[in-house]
């Protein structure tokens, strides 16, 4: 809409019903005033952004500047000099490359195996007549609700019992299962939205189950498994709480344990922590990047039905 | 995407037959949900009548961890006002700040998109990071004592984290940062959801700014309006990553809330049968706002 904002002023029912109108000839006080509007927007909202974007910079700034420097002047200074040695000390020194590696090597197949089944689910109960349906929807939804502190020790006790304690595989087991519920529901909804003439269709063509799921469903929920691909990755690349509980040799820790224990190790090198959370920052940054749409989209999914 | 299928009548027919394939569809990520999950949950709340280091023999005590929890334990009195206050600034401040930045950039206009990703951007970021962004201006020589120093107010310095007057407040503002623009993407999402037309009508007869907010934004927002508030409060309850990354509850108690008083019971004192009634404490105060969330995704799942 236009930015008059008082009606009493405008020229009436007219600048309501055809808006474009309204932005074209106007009086020079009411386009003054919207110009003003504007700067004031904009500064508003500048001054916002650079405020959040503020720990970003300095974080950035630390990573760039030497140890020698941070300890003179503090970890609030303009760097002396600009070098890249603590990402080279933070990714083969401190390890960062290896507990990235651990990282990936959690997070990729949890978002795989949780977009799989919470689409085998989301397709079965959503497509065809099962009983109890929506009670097996909503229990599974409830399951992802719990808060994590009552499972944790159960957690450790079965990875205990079962002999994967401190391992990766312990960890991609709990984390996939606990995210299925969530996943599983918004699928649902996008699921349930197909056309089912499409679906008759395909059987009339001759396909079984698992072909309609693959050929049929599965492409035309892209836009679904972006958004709950994109999102997942981040939820199960930034976890802290299962790593520290079921890891504890730290050459199997993820990125996110790593930099704590670098924040407890070497508390005087920030540099070298600045560094360490900036590559630890990386991933998530570029699936952001590059998902941006499907991220937002998702998120507001979640919430806004 | 959201196509509208006339599936109302069309999918009763359906009904005759389910192959068997289909139920192995559902059944398998059911499974793995209640091993993973259902198994484990029931597990918990049955610890929380043992008395159990991990080692020996879980020894059944009844309701003797509630009983100490309650009557004996200041620790966790402490932790529970702080989840309190946690629960208050946290979802209370990341909703009003996220409705008024959803407010500010709600508009498609130039440039607004680069503001929300800038806002939106810290959502990435996990917890871990932003604790450690955050530690780093909080530090005794960090940039906010340089600042406070710069405007002549040295007085005012502290060492922020270490302070237990400051810390509580010092890790809420770290996580309303990572926060605010997932509240804004929330309401922004809602506020477009609005009928634009409801607007141009109030317009013509005359009514503000503030009263088109009062009563044609706030009474449509209502629906997004309880969703976004059950997802802080059962943020809020597991709230921990950040806090333990930044104080890990200190000092002495200061920030410590229930989620973290229950880890460090549980995994530094190792009394895993009191640890898990602090956790079933924290399950039963999130129970309420679950059952409501749930109950508006059920009505949503009927068959139209």
């Amino acid at each position: 809409m236009t930015t008059t904002i008082n009606a009493a002023a405008a020229p009436l029912p007219s600048d309501a019903s055809y808006p474009v109108a309204a932005t074209k000839p106007r009086q020079g006080r009411s386009r003054w005033r919207s110009r003003v509007k504007t700067t004031g927007f904009h500064s508003v909202a500048i001054t916002l952004s650079a405020l959040w974007f503020f720990p970003i910079f300095l974080v950035l700034l630390n990573s760039f500047r030497t140890n020698s420097d941070v300890l003179r002047n503090g970890v609030a200074a303009w760097p002396e000099v600009f070098v890249i040695d603590s990402y080279v000390t933070a990714w083969v020194n401190a390890e960062m490359g290896r507990a990235m590696v651990n990282s990936l090597i959690i997070t990729i197949p949890v978002v795989v195996l949780t977009l799989l089944l919470s689409s085998f689910a989301a397709f079965g109960l959503s497509r065809y007549r099962i009983p109890f349906r929506r009670t097996l929807l909503l229990l599974m939804l409830a399951g992802n609700l719990l808060p994590a502190q009552l499972m944790l020790i159960p957690w450790l006790k079965i990875a205990e019992s079962s002999g994967l304690y401190d391992t990766l595989f312990i960890v991609i087991l709990i984390q996939t299962a606990s995210g299925l519920g969530f996943y599983t529901f918004i699928m649902y909804g996008f699921m349930r939205a197909i056309p089912v003439e499409l679906q008759d269709a395909a059987s009339i063509d001759g396909a079984g189950v698992l072909r309609t799921y693959w050929q049929i469903i599965l492409p035309l929920t892209r836009p679904a498994l972006a958004a709950l691909g994109a999102l997942s990755f981040t939820w199960v690349f930034n976890d802290l709480l299962l790593a520290i509980t079921l890891l504890r040799t730290s050459s199997q820790f993820p990125i996110t344990a790593a930099v704590l224990s670098l924040l407890g190790e070497f508390s005087a090198e920030w540099n070298l922590i600045a560094a360490a959370t900036v590559i630890a920052a990386i991933p998530c940054v570029i699936v952001f990047l590059m998902f941006q749409k499907h991220f937002v989209g998702g998120l507001a999914l979640g919430a806004v039905k | 995407m959201t196509q509208i299928a006339p599936r109302a009548t069309t999918n009763r027919r359906r009904a005759f037959f389910t192959p068997p394939v289909v139920f192995a569809l559902v059944l398998v990520p059911f499974t793995i949900e209640a091993v993973g999950v259902f198994y484990p949950a029931i597990q918990g709340i049955l610890l929380s009548f043992v008395k159990w280091n991990g080692i020996g023999v879980a020894e059944p005590v009844g309701f003797d961890n509630y009983v100490r929890l309650f009557t004996n334990d200041i620790v966790f009195y402490g932790a529970l006002g702080n989840t309190a206050i946690w629960l208050v600034l946290f979802g209370g401040l990341s909703f009003a700040l996220g409705l008024a930045v959803a407010l500010l950039l709600q508009a498609d206009r130039r440039g607004v998109s680069v503001y929300r990703t800038a806002i939106f951007l810290p959502m990435v970021f996990s917890l871990v990071v932003t604790a450690v962004m955050w530690t780093s201006i909080f530090q005794p020589r960090g940039i906010l004592n340089d600042f406070l120093i710069a405007v002549g107010l040295e007085d005012w310095t502290k060492i922020w984290l270490g302070d237990p007057n400051t810390a509580l407040y010092a890790v809420i503002v770290a996580a309303l940062w990572r926060q605010i623009g997932y509240v804004m993407v929330l309401f922004i999402a809602g506020l477009k959801a609005i009928d634009p037309t409801l607007h141009e009508a109030a317009r013509v007869d005359g009514a503000n700014v503030f009263q088109r907010f009062r009563y044609i934004t706030l009474p449509q927002l209502r629906g997004v309006n309880l969703v976004i508030i059950s997802l802080l409060v059962i943020d809020s309850l597991r709230s921990f990553d950040i806090i333990w990354a930044m104080t890990r509850g200190g000092p002495f108690g200061s920030s410590e809330l229930l989620s973290t008083y229950m880890f460090s019971t549980a995994f530094t004192d190792r009394q895993l049968g009191y640890a898990s009634a602090i956790a079933v404490v924290i399950f039963l105060l999130a129970i309420g706002v679950i059952i409501s969330y749930l109950i508006r995704a059920f009505s949503e799942t009927k068959e139209d």
